[in-house]
């Protein structure tokens, strides 16, 4: 009995990871639309609408034009609203709303294996969105540098950064009474618009600027910034945003699993 | 006894309609449909509900302070004016015009396949219409909130420099109904939410190519008229007309515009329930 | 008071409803009496729910007639529809609204006033025996407790007539048997209750009057002990042979009883006296796995009348 377990529970992860996959196939087709679709339409827009404005007004944003100064905060974003999707969506429907974990824990895959099993196959997910988001961005000339795809692996960094933290947040919901609403509106829009995202942070007052200094979104949209057109940074900075990063999915997946675990031995 | 003369009432009402206009799809009391959404709010969150209007003021306090240190002015009508009050009217339509797509999309299209609301609704002597109207009705409550609560944090920032600017809070709902009244009848069509999806895949381009963020004169002139005969972009010139105080008689037309927008898609929309209720 | 007035409130002539190629209703023809129980038995998709549907006014017919209290439901649906009460097969609460505001806004739709509503939604949360549940969300009750409200928000206008589809479908047997007793209450009331079921213990304990459809027609009308009457034979015999051997059985059984079926697991003998035919049987040396005595039923007549059982 306990042999069998050990090696079924070796692959625990993988079949989990297997059913997130199965899940996704059937969307394909409208992720890759609105992987494309969405991104073209608000880089022709935001960039180039609002782009030729600031490029009218100034010299460049940081010594770069604007869209190329926009483009890796909107990559470290995509990245990181793909990732949210990804664990958010597949947590809440396992414990809320199909119930599908209890359904699994019945088999020899445990809750923390669920639980890695989500993120791993969110990689895949972020990967996949994020490298289609990063050839656009490529077309439109917003990443003409030698290193700019490296601004690739740091979106995506950030992405599971949220990730991890978002699947054991979602897996605290006991009730889906307009949380995800709650979290979208008072913790990710204030992100996405105060993180430095639209011109450098430095031109909010002190006072907001902190939302930026604890935001996952800045750390990697200045990491993204100093791989795709050169941003300057000195290296303890860029150290503190990759072991801030790490910390979040450090934290993010030892609760999550954790969280996991528990809420489905109840 | 009470009861008897209620049995005659519940009959006597639904008779008193006999001969009146629209008698089949319409028995005059859309209101108990708002009362309904009353009930249904006071039972649910409503602070996530109260608190949207929040959203468009973000996008405000980020943009206007931000943004405009790299944009610098714009202009309107030949005067210059801040960046912060040029989006401000944009930000306000397009919160009146997303308020009332959920509403009458999402919302409805829940209650058609997972409550079956309506099914029990139309099973009584209320008709399509009172329920059109009635959902409508409390999106349009839900936008006119939205709609207040926005100009009260904007306007101390002096971004509604004239007083014609308080008609943009009944331009928000008049928005807000347009879309609405069309919204419903579409949603009507869509059997799942993959195809749910393809609302906001329409919504989207609508958003960004409007003029929310900056002017359309930036576009080629063709392109310019396919963006102006869509509704966001007769919005945003409708609130913005108000709140810069720039009323002229082209402002009617932005109204007009959205008056037909209402009528047509009231009626598509009834039409819509009575043939899927009722065929 | 059951009503001994022969006053018709529904008459159906000629009833058709087509959807494309499919008729789901294919020109029947009935008429159901003041204060009468009259049933709709038949299995899924005979054609039940969409004549329980153009009755309730809420459905259009493509062809023939149709009167409900002497009005046609195509010009005079919101009328009609105030005299019914409706009681749908999946309940259509409303799940974001308590027991007793699920009652009271339900009343609010056909226009009653709250002065009428405030003592209607008291008396009818006793009669579904939810007093204690009424400030929960629908979502908690049972499904016996869903089916009690649906009908008892059915009842929020004092209705006439009470449209009833599939009332106790999936519901346990103690569940059941609630309700059957609140339907009783309401027919001695005086309300018109026409249901459809494909239940034969239902419809025998709760009907008058039955029509047996199938595919969309009617095959046989008649109270539930005339229609066993005039289609089955007093009493049946089931014998079990075993899976494989049930046809080679059936073949020695020829000429026991009046008549002979066989089924997928089982043959039945139709005769008058079942106890002596599984006495012969016994005695000519054939060993069924088990016998069973019963009296005929309605699965019976309809087996008779279509080849088919009613529940597979």
């Amino acid at each position: 009995m306990s042999t069998i377990n050990r090696t079924v529970s070796r692959w625990t992860v993988l079949h989990a990871v297997e059913h997130r996959l199965l899940i996704q196939k059937k969307w394909f087709k409208s992720i890759l639309l609105f992987g494309i679709g969405n991104p073209t339409l608000y880089l022709l827009s935001i960039g180039l609408g609002i782009g030729s404005l600031v490029d009218a007004n100034t010299t460049g944003v940081d010594g770069v034009k604007y869209l190329t100064f926009l483009a890796p905060a909107l990559l470290a974003n995509a990245a990181i609203q793909s990732a949210m999707t990804e664990t958010m969506f597949p947590a809440m429907a396992g414990f809320i709303w199909a119930k599908t974990f209890f359904g699994i824990r019945s088999t020899p895959i445990s809750g923390k294996g669920i639980a890695s099993g989500i993120w791993i196959s969110a990689i895949l997910q972020v990967a996949f969105t994020t490298g289609i988001y990063w050839i656009i961005l490529w077309l439109f000339g917003a990443m003409d540098h030698a290193g700019s795809w490296l601004s690739l692996l740091t979106a995506i960094y950030g992405g599971l950064a949220v990730g991890a933290v978002m699947l054991f947040v979602a897996s605290l919901i006991d009730h889906d009474d307009g949380f995800l609403a709650i979290v979208n509106r008072f913790v990710m829009m204030p992100m996405f618009l105060f993180s430095g995202t639209f011109y450098p942070l430095t031109t909010l007052p002190l006072y907001v600027r902190w939302i930026g200094w604890v935001s996952p979104l800045w750390h990697s949209t200045e990491l993204g910034r100093w791989a795709s057109y050169g941003h300057s940074i000195p290296g303890t900075i860029a150290i503190i945003h990759i072991a801030y990063l790490g910390l979040w999915i450090g934290l993010g997946l030892y609760f999550a699993r954790r969280r996991f675990n528990q809420r489905l031995a109840k | 006894m009470i009861l008897n003369a209620a049995v005659d009432s519940a009959i006597a009402i639904a008779e008193r309609r006999i001969g009146k206009p629209g008698e089949q799809v319409f028995a005059g009391r859309p209101y108990v449909m708002i009362q309904r959404s009353f009930l249904a709010f006071k039972r649910s969150a409503w602070f996530v509900i109260l608190s949207g209007f929040v959203e468009p003021v973000f996008y405000l306090a980020s943009f206007g302070y931000g943004l405009s240190k790299l944009v610098g002015n714009m202009s309107a009508a030949g005067h210059p004016i801040s960046y912060a009050a040029f989006i401000a009217p944009g930000l306000l339509a397009t919160s009146a015009m997303n308020g009332a797509i959920y509403d009458s999309t999402w919302n409805v299209f829940f209650k058609m396949h997972h409550g079956k609301v309506y099914n029990a609704m139309l099973a009584t002597s209320l008709g399509p219409l009172d329920v059109a109207i009635g959902e409508i009705g409390w999106a349009l409550l839900r936008g006119f909130t939205y709609a207040v609560g926005f100009m009260i944090v904007v306007t101390p920032f002096g971004l509604i420099p004239s007083w014609w600017g308080i008609l943009a809070i009944p331009a928000a709902v008049l928005i807000a109904f347009g879309f609405a009244s069309v919204g419903m009848g579409i949603t009507s069509y869509l059997k799942d939410f993959q195809q749910m999806e393809w609302i906001n895949f329409f919504m989207l381009p609508m958003f960004l190519f409007s003029g929310t963020l900056y002017s359309i004169s930036a576009f080629p002139r063709a392109l310019q008229l396919i963006i102006e005969a869509l509704p966001l972009s007769q919005a945003i010139g409708l609130v913005r007309d108000l709140t810069l105080g720039q009323v002229h008689p082209g402002t009617l037309w932005h109204v007009l515009y959205f008056v037909v927008m209402i009528v047509a898609g009231l009626i598509f929309t009834t039409r819509r329930l009575q043939n899927l209720f009722q065929k | 008071m059951p009503a001994n007035s022969s006053e018709i409130v529904i008459e159906a002539t000629n009833l058709k409803k087509v959807y494309g190629d499919f008729v789901a209703v294919n020109g029947i023809n009935f008429k159901v009496t003041k204060g009468e129980s009259f049933g709709l038995l038949g299995p899924n998709g005979a054609g039940k729910s969409t004549t329980m549907r153009m009755i309730s006014a809420t459905l259009t017919r493509s062809e023939g007639d149709l009167k409900i209290l002497g009005l046609d439901p195509v010009t005079k649906a919101p009328q009609i529809r105030a005299h019914l009460g409706v009681i749908p097969q999946q309940d259509h609460l409303d799940n974001e609204l308590t027991v007793a505001e699920n009652l009271y806004i339900y009343g609010r739709y056909f226009g009653l006033s709250r002065a009428y509503l405030k003592p209607k939604v008291e008396e009818l949360l006793e009669f579904a025996q939810l007093v204690e549940k009424r400030n929960e969300k629908v979502e908690a009750l049972s499904g016996g407790m869903k089916r009690r409200l649906t009908i008892a928000r059915g009842l929020i206008n004092q209705p006439e007539i009470l449209m009833l589809d599939e009332p106790t479908t999936g519901l346990d047997p103690q569940a059941r048997h609630i309700l059957w007793d609140r339907l009783f209450r309401l027919k001695e009331e005086g309300v018109t209750l026409i249901l459809t079921t494909h239940y034969m213990d239902e419809a025998e304990q709760l009907c008058d009057r039955i029509v047996v459809m199938d595919n969309g027609t009617i095959m046989a009308e008649g109270s539930p002990a005339g229609l066993i009457a005039e289609y089955s034979s007093k009493e049946v015999l089931e014998l079990r042979f075993g899976s494989n051997k049930n046809i080679e059985a059936a073949k020695a059984l020829e000429g026991y009883g009046d008549r002979l079926e066989i089924l997928p697991d089982r043959i039945l003998l139709y005769c008058n006296d079942a106890e002596a035919v599984l006495e012969k049987v016994n005695h000519d040396g054939m060993k069924p796995l088990t016998s069973l005595v019963r009296r005929s039923s309605l699965e019976d007549v309809f087996l008779r009348l279509t080849g088919r059982t009613l529940v597979e």
